[in-house]
């Protein structure tokens, strides 16, 4: 059982601790898995979350930034004031739990609807998309000398990889086709400054509270590029959950967002912007399109990686009313 | 000519037995996914009483966009490899209509409820 190895590890490190009590799997895929658990204290539980790859899943997925650096991220993040968990344990070898580290739980709700539609949340809803603002223009001031090895990936590069991603689907779709000449065709070119991008910065990755936003997730796209990605990728219509007139999240306004991130000292390029929302709303098209190719070809054959691939009509819809608006 | 029940018939019996009859049974995870399994039911029923319509529909414009004749396959292969290379484009007449109308005809088998969807055809289809 993972109690009796998460308990040996937290008397190592946490003074104090005497054990775990409650560990359930949260989620996990082969190759990741989050587990929360309370140290037992005697000042009282500490809540905690365990992210880790299981022994014999070390290397991470090409895009991916690894859970070491996903940690160090975080609490980097953590330091600078960025609201994100604290960072309490890097996993070591000899504790025979995977590759990972261990963070403070922190309370609150991270299921998109419930955010959007529950009473709890709504004195905090109004004020997120201006809040989002400027924590991301925190999370982009992280200072980068003290950043772990990121990828790095500019507007040019990424219309590549699509461009290969979306041919190695052999899926012909003329509303694709049409995104990724608009891409080409609006290209903005190098950024005039490149920072840490979050690179999954969306509602579903966030958790929010009563009071707004409380801790930024999944760290595991962060790469460097033009911080203009994280705003275009916030407003991607997939993530307002059916809160179309509400472009960030689902929350408010590209003006509150902007006023936010400039409200904190950063400069917003709105063209940039809307280049790199065209970008994330074909983004997750074709990886709709990947998990239709993984449930005919590969060994995850479960009717939702089926569904979502016939989500894929969704982006184009989205990419029409981003590139051909109708009238009225 | 095959026997009735038809398809349609038959689909819908399978999901409508699954929503009334087991639903009230089971709970958690397999509740999710028995939720899925009812939604790729109603959606096979949509797509069998619409696809041969709309894709007939579509055949055509893309006949007269592209001036060529083939299956809907061999002609949506045709018009994205023209879009590609920049041969065929929105100022092109007829090919924004044509993408809506395809777009939309695939919403209403795939989300009829996605908001996007529901707007757009507000607007009149």
């Amino acid at each position: 059982m993972i109690e009796a190895e998460l308990s040996r590890s937290v008397q190592r490190w946490c003074p104090g601790a005497t054990g775990v009590t409650g560990a359930a799997k949260l989620s996990g895929g082969a190759s990741q898995e989050t587990w929360r658990f309370d140290i037992t204290h005697p000042d009282g539980p500490i809540g905690a979350i365990l992210r880790r790859s299981p022994k014999g899943y070390g290397a991470a997925p090409t895009r991916a930034a690894g859970l070491a650096a996903e940690a160090q991220l975080m609490q980097l993040a953590f330091e600078a004031g960025v609201p994100s968990p604290r960072v309490m344990h890097v996993l070591t070898p000899d504790e025979d739990l995977g590759t990972g580290f261990i963070m403070q739980r922190v309370e609150g709700e991270t299921i998109a609807r419930k955010i959007l539609r529950d009473d709890e949340f709504a004195a905090a809803r109004p004020l997120l998309a201006r809040q989002i603002g400027g924590v991301l223009a925190g999370l982009h001031r992280l200072p980068q000398d003290k950043l772990p090895e990121l990828r790095s990936r500019s507007a040019t590069q990424e219309i590549a990889e699509f461009d290969r991603d979306y041919r190695s689907l052999n899926w012909p779709k003329p509303v694709f086709e049409l995104a990724l000449r608009w891409l080409r065709d609006h290209d903005p070119g190098p950024s005039a400054e490149t920072t840490l991008v979050h690179g999954d910065f969306r509602n579903g990755n966030l958790i929010i509270g009563a009071d707004g936003l409380r801790a930024v997730l999944d760290w595991e796209l962060a790469h460097l590029g033009d911080p203009m990605e994280d705003l275009g990728w916030v407003c991607v219509n997939s993530w307002r959950f059916g809160e179309i007139d509400k472009p960030v999240g689902g929350f408010g306004s590209r003006e509150e967002l902007f006023a936010g991130y400039e409200a904190a000292g950063r400069k917003v390029d709105p063209a940039r912007v809307k280049f790199w929302e065209v970008m994330g709303t074909l983004r997750w098209g074709i990886m709709c399109g990947g998990m239709m190719q993984r449930f005919r070809e590969g060994p995850d054959h479960s009717m939702e990686r089926a569904m979502i691939g016939r989500r894929a009509s969704e982006t184009e819809i989205d990419l029409l009313r981003l590139l051909a608006p109708r009238g009225g | 000519m095959q026997d009735e029940p038809t398809p349609v018939e038959l689909t819908k019996s399978v999901a409508d037995f699954l929503r009334n009859d087991i639903t009230p049974l089971i709970s958690g995870h397999q509740a999710f996914k028995l939720r899925v399994a009812i939604n790729i039911l109603d959606l096979v029923t949509r797509q069998l009483m619409q696809e041969e319509g709309s894709e007939a529909k579509e055949v055509e414009r893309l006949r007269a966009l592209l001036g060529m004749d083939g299956s809907v396959a061999d002609l949506n292969r045709a018009l994205a490899d023209r879009i590609a290379k920049g041969e065929v484009d929105l100022a092109t007449p007829g090919l924004a209509e044509h993408l809506w109308q395809t777009t939309m005809d695939k919403l209403a088998v795939d989300q009829p409820n996605y908001a996007s969807y529901k707007r757009e055809l507000s607007r009149g289809g």
